[in-house]
């Protein structure tokens, strides 16, 4: 029994390692040749109206944090001019003053009854997804990140 | 991001509004996700001033410009609620309901001629309304006159069991009285509001508002906000930050737009994101989510909000020393040429127009911008009256009284002219105004 399920479990860990490779390269043929193009041509100029704290290390986080790209070098510069007007606050001198979360910190939030009063919408709730299977969302498959491709070697990425 | 989406319930301020027999008549364009202060980014288009088209602005264009297409050079509403504040300006709906994070309510109506009343954070449920910045955002309410704000108002206010951040206190009636005690106000002009890109236009009509009040009796004092230079840097912190946390939820798995790409959950979200949003929305995502970092949060975003508590702080002295409401301008300008708006980023321009009203949602407090007169060129020039926390009431019986003895002219539309009798035209426009 033990050996069968080991030989099971052998097979299954084997068809996992080829689906995550299969994966990354159609990943990788989709975006990392372009994207590390991309990612250069930002870099490589050296703007002296850049503070420089936007750097391609900052740019690869903020993308993987945010999921959203930049899109361009405008938009690099853009972030840049808004780090450099937000810097505007050091100016205040804040010692002693607690943080202000909402300006009605000093009342009591209002908690209602754990019943449940509505509801019973699912039907409708999923007309609203692309995606939908009986009661389901359906979603791609969650594996692949630019970290993961990172520390891929040559040879896996088939390239 | 929400094409094709078909909300599944309403807000609760709509189904207040349904529930007492309003009808719907449509929904107005705006700047994407109320990002923006000319209501020029949004995906539908930009959103065209009525007053580009008014006899008013035309007959003064006239004298300057010959031979110039009409149409080309229309005029920006103000944002983001500009579809909202053009609808009631152009005689389409009675009311209209907008949101205001920052001054979006407010901007627009001082643009389109017509009142935006923004109510006291915790008054009207936001249940139902995109949050943007969940602790400054209000629907705000665009009427024509300030009576009609509060009739909506009260219908609206009221503790919400569906939003836990609206107050539990019960809600007077917002039915307004004439306001006769004109003699016994405070009033206060706040120095720093006196800013060096404000036009001489608007200047003299804050300088004419403040000489009426004194000549019926009022007090009128200077007043100082200290902190009101830095209140546009602490908004944009605090606002990009919240903002990059609110737009998480749209992922495209749920609702709204989602693209073809089917490789990862990661992937998928990036694309559908990067076609879904504009690069207004995805600027602001990307600098909260910098200010958020393990490494700025403490300098930009805990600062910032010890930067909110000092600004709302200033409100609470000024008001604690007498002052009953502050008198303000909404712009520094009248509308300006949608071609001249677009010559600096969404950014830029927000930064610029929101400064008189931004600072009022960083304190919760109630706002209201009342047309006060036309402008040189013939367009609407608005003034701002901020009140005390959850003094509503009395900050629109205020506005009541200065909305009748400046008398706004009504915007005169060639086409709906021409239809109305000269009645209605002749009973609307006599009386006192404030005349250049």
């Amino acid at each position: 029994m033990s050996s069968l399920l080991s030989a099971s479990s052998a097979l299954r860990e084997d068809a996992l390692r080829r689906l995550k490779r299969e994966m990354w390269a159609r990943a990788v043929k989709l975006g990392l040749r372009s994207w590390v193009g991309w990612r250069r041509g930002f870099t490589s100029k050296a703007d002296p109206q850049r503070s420089g704290r936007v750097t391609a290390e900052v740019i690869e986080h903020l993308e993987r944090l945010a999921l959203v790209d930049f899109g361009s070098q405008e938009a690099v510069a853009r972030l840049e001019k808004a780090i450099a007007f937000a810097d505007r606050l050091r100016a205040v001198d804040t010692d002693g003053v607690e943080p202000m979360e909402s300006v009605l910190e000093d009342r009591c939030l209002y908690l209602r009854s754990d019943n449940v009063v509505e509801g019973n919408c699912a039907e409708e709730l999923l007309q609203n997804a692309h995606r939908v299977v009986e009661e389901y969302f359906v979603a791609p498959p969650g594996m692949c990140s630019p970290k993961w491709l990172n520390r891929l070697s040559l040879s896996e990425l088939r390239i | 991001m929400l094409k094709g989406y078909v909300p599944p319930y309403n807000a609760t301020v709509v189904q207040k509004l349904l529930d007492k027999g309003a009808v719907l008549m449509g929904k107005t364009n705006l700047d994407e996700f109320a990002m923006g202060s000319g209501s020029t980014d949004g995906v539908f288009g930009p959103v065209k001033n009525p007053w580009s088209y008014s006899k008013q602005y035309r007959e003064k264009r006239k004298q300057k410009a010959h031979g110039e297409n009409e149409d080309s050079n229309w005029l920006i509403t103000g944002g983001s609620s500009g579809g909202s504040a053009a609808a009631v300006a152009a005689f389409t709906c009675f009311a209209a309901l907008g949101s205001d994070t920052g001054g979006s309510t407010r901007n627009p109506a001082a643009h389109c001629g017509v009142v935006g009343f923004k109510p006291s954070y915790g008054l009207v449920s936001r249940h139902g309304l995109i949050p943007l910045v969940n602790s400054m955002d209000v629907p705000g309410i665009l009427t024509r006159c300030v009576d009609d704000a509060a009739i909506v108002l009260g219908m609206l206010a009221g503790h919400d069991p569906k939003d836990s951040t609206t107050i539990q206190d019960p809600v007077k009636p917002f039915t307004l009285p004439t306001f006769a005690d004109v003699n016994k106000l405070c009033i206060g002009i706040p120095k720093e509001y006196l800013a060096p890109e404000l036009s001489s236009e608007v200047r003299s009509f804050w300088s004419k508002a403040a000489n009426l009040f004194e000549s019926e009796g009022a007090k009128v004092i200077e007043v100082s906000l200290p902190h009101t230079s830095y209140s546009i840097v602490c908004y944009h912190v605090l606002c990009t930050s919240e903002v990059a946390s609110n737009m998480a939820r749209f992922d495209g798995l749920e609702y709204g737009h989602r693209c073809d790409i089917n490789v990862s959950t990661e992937a998928m979200y990036a694309a559908t994101r990067r076609e879904g949003f504009n690069d207004v929305v995805r600027g602001r995502i990307l600098s909260g989510n910098f200010f958020l970092l393990k490494e700025n949060y403490e300098n930009y975003f805990i600062k910032a909000q010890k930067v909110r508590r000092l600004i709302a702080n200033d409100f609470v002295n000024v008001f604690n020393s007498g002052v009953d409401v502050l008198l303000t301008p909404t712009t520094l300008s009248e509308a300006v040429p949608y071609l001249e708006f677009i010559k600096e980023d969404n950014r830029t321009r927000s930064a610029q127009d929101d400064i008189f009203t931004q600072a009022v949602n960083m304190a919760g407090l109630p706002a209201v911008s009342v047309p006060v007169a036309l402008s040189n060129q013939g367009l609407p020039i608005g003034l701002q009256f901020i009140g005390r926390a959850f003094c509503d009431q009395q900050l629109l019986k205020i506005a009541k009284w200065f909305e009748k003895q400046v008398q706004f002219p009504v915007i005169q539309l060639q086409e709906l002219m021409d239809d109305c009798s000269s009645d209605f035209e002749i009973e609307k426009l006599s009386s006192v105004s404030l005349k250049q």
